[in-house]
């Protein structure tokens, strides 16, 4: 519609007496204009919508790279290795650390990835391979899952205070509990990116391994399972590095205290990266939050570190059917 | 679901199997089965465990207090000598984080969604997209912190004639929590757009529609029902948000006002500072955390519900 001058000229190739040039550049306008009805109010309309679209996304780009960039200015003169080896402490702000929140971060991480890729996994290999869709409970069971997938936070940390720190399990405050929290908060986000991962692989590659006469569990494990496989590992990737990031749940599950002492896992108090950071933050001393910054910073060097393993991960084993 | 699921289900029933599965399954088979159907089955036992933990502390604390006392009652203080559980105050905190959340969210996450699904090249997209993906996964306690050191001085710069007081606001909390919520938004938006059949935008350009007038006027209205639903979602997160309220509109005492400037607690941010403290067991400010809990529950519940209701029927209608 615009960009006519580009187009090759009727009339500058073929010779034709001026009269006919003129009729023929005539003709021309004539049938464009009927063509591109976009009038010029439209057009710049069409630019300003464009524009504006264009700085929505922008606002959020630029809150992503401002709070990047924050963080490391603000806790830039506590980055040191003072930071992982040192114990947290309100009383000498100068010298406290994250020591043993990162361990107690560590612990919890290792029981979230135990428990949750083989009850994700195995959810989603019973609801994509052998549930019967049109079956009431199945229907059910999916969608519970997509609505625990939006319960809040804080909510699972209820669970985890009436019935894994007290009640039925009884754990007590301890890493272990803070794992199981999270690991049922994390859960559906692996049982729904797993099920995506299933369903993108053919259907052709199960009924050829059953043609041939696999049961149903030798074609899942040995044809379906390794063809989803990069698609299941970077769900799992994203639900740990939101088990990383998760600090509501574990403030109701015992998360916030000094601990000066490495964590153990079943016995013991014990702190994790995101609810030590809270509690810094949330005392008025300067230095302490220039502190809490710092451990922003350790905390979103420890997900990009996961989480470039799981851009890897996608670039590498992804394929198209 | 694959077609081919259905036939194994049909030929369960005792209709002519048609499906390549062998007739019957064998008895390791069977134990698989069993073992990854429970896997699946321990996702109801999550929701009824939660739904029996908000319980039964709340049927002891509403034995107490009056239900009609806790969702009416103007001053929520159950710390105090006097104790008061009205819940209003914590409410309208929450509805407050969600209508500034929105206010932001709402116009900025369907921009991004039209620009990305109409507008931009499939090379900005792919440098674009991870971008949001980094903003969803970003620890809320991070923004949270960013948000009071930086978010809040800005704004109380910017507008002077507001009557700022303390460090602590709601309205920037809510502002905040709009910001994390941009790309549940907008992806979900975009998700409704992309799944708008190719030959609606093509018919629309055919007739001599402009790129904005296909955009605005053919692809929204079109994948309305998922966009809705990505507000919606928005709106159910911004509900459960609890780090970014306790450290940008603080944990003091909450007042009935819908005045943004000042800090107030929200539910989330009730239950989460309240269990901070050592509280006792059985105590009521210990029950009264999982009243509040049932009510948080029961509002983002009603808006999963609808979400996924309004995902499977543009679902249903393009597929």
């Amino acid at each position: 519609m615009s960009d006519s001058s580009d187009k090759p000229n009727l009339s500058d190739r073929v010779a034709m007496p001026a009269r006919t040039r003129v009729a023929v550049g005539g003709a021309r306008e004539v049938t464009e204009a009927m063509f591109s009805s976009v009038d010029r109010a439209k057009k710049i309309r069409g630019t300003i919508i464009a524009g504006v679209l264009l700085l929505g996304l922008s606002v959020a780009l630029i809150a992503v790279t401002a709070m990047v960039v924050w963080a490391f200015i603000a806790g830039w003169s506590r980055l040191s290795i003072n930071l992982f080896t040192n114990v947290p402490s309100v009383v000498n702000p100068d010298n406290a650390g994250y020591r043993t929140a990162i361990l107690g971060t560590l612990y919890i991480i290792g029981g979230v990835i135990v428990l949750i890729v083989p009850l994700g996994v195995g959810a989603a290999i019973y609801l994509e391979q052998f549930a019967n869709p049109a079956n009431r409970f199945n229907r059910f069971i999916d969608l519970n899952i997509q609505n625990l997938a939006g319960v809040p936070s804080i909510v699972f940390g209820i669970l985890g205070l009436a019935f894994i720190v007290r009640g039925p399990l009884d754990l007590g405050f301890v890493a272990a509990a803070g794992s199981l929290t999270l690991a049922l908060l994390v859960l559906p986000t692996v049982i729904l990116a797993s099920r995506e991962a299933l369903r993108a692989v053919p259907s052709s590659i199960r009924d050829g391994s059953l043609a041939l006469g696999a049961t149903v569990w030798q074609a899942v494990s040995r044809q379906v399972l390794p063809a989803a496989l990069p698609g299941i590992l970077t769900g799992v990737i994203l639900a740990v590095s939101r088990a990383i990031g998760e600090a509501a749940p574990l403030l109701l599950v015992g998360a916030v205290t000094f601990v000066t002492f490495n964590p153990s896992f079943f016995e013991g108090g014990y702190s994790t990266l995101p609810t030590m950071i809270y509690s810094y933050a949330s005392r008025p001393q300067e230095s302490l939050q220039t502190l809490a910054a710092a451990g922003v910073v350790v905390m979103l060097v420890l997900l990009i570190m996961i989480n470039s393993v799981a851009i890897y991960l996608r670039n590498r084993f992804e394929r198209t059917w | 679901m694959s077609t081919q699921t259905v036939e194994l289900g049909a030929s369960r029933s005792g209709e002519p199997p048609r499906s390549l599965e062998a007739p019957s399954l064998r008895i390791g088979e069977r134990i698989i089965k069993a073992l990854l159907w429970s896997a699946a089955t321990l996702s109801v036992l999550v929701t009824t465990g939660i739904v029996v933990s908000l319980l039964i502390p709340s049927i002891a604390f509403f034995q107490q207090v009056p239900l009609w006392e806790f969702l009416t009652g103007t001053v929520w203080a159950p710390a105090f000598a006097n104790p008061s559980y009205g819940v209003l105050p914590i409410v309208v905190g929450t509805l407050t984080v969600v209508f500034f959340a929105t206010l932001v969210a709402v116009p900025v996450g369907l921009s991004s969604a039209i620009y990305l699904s109409e507008y931009a090249s499939p090379r900005v997209r792919r440098i674009v997209k991870p971008i949001l993906e980094v903003l969803e996964g970003l620890p809320t306690v991070a923004i949270g912190l960013f948000a009071f050191a930086v978010l809040t001085p800005l704004i109380r710069q910017l507008t002077p004639f507001l009557p700022w007081t303390g460090p602590f606001s709601i309205g920037v909390a809510g502002i905040t929590v709009g910001l994390l919520i941009i790309p549940l938004v907008s992806s979900v938006s975009d998700d409704a757009m992309r799944s708008v059949p190719a030959d609606l935008r093509q018919g629309a350009y055919a007739m001599g529609a402009t790129k904005y007038e296909v955009a605005l006027k053919v692809i929204v209205p079109a994948a309305i029902s998922g966009i809705i639903a990505a507000f919606v979602l928005g709106i159910s997160r911004a509900i459960g948000e609890t780090m970014v309220v306790l450290l940008v509109a603080g944990a003091g005492s909450p007042v009935l006002s819908f005045d943004p400037t000042k800090g107030t607690q929200t539910m989330t941010a009730y239950i989460g500072s309240t269990a901070t403290g050592d509280i006792a067991q059985g105590t009521i400010t210990y029950d009264s955390i999982f009243a509040v809990g049932v009510l948080l529950f029961l509002m983002t519940l009603a808006m999963n519900i609808l979400a996924i209701r309004l995902v499977k029927k543009y679902r249903e209608v393009y597929d």
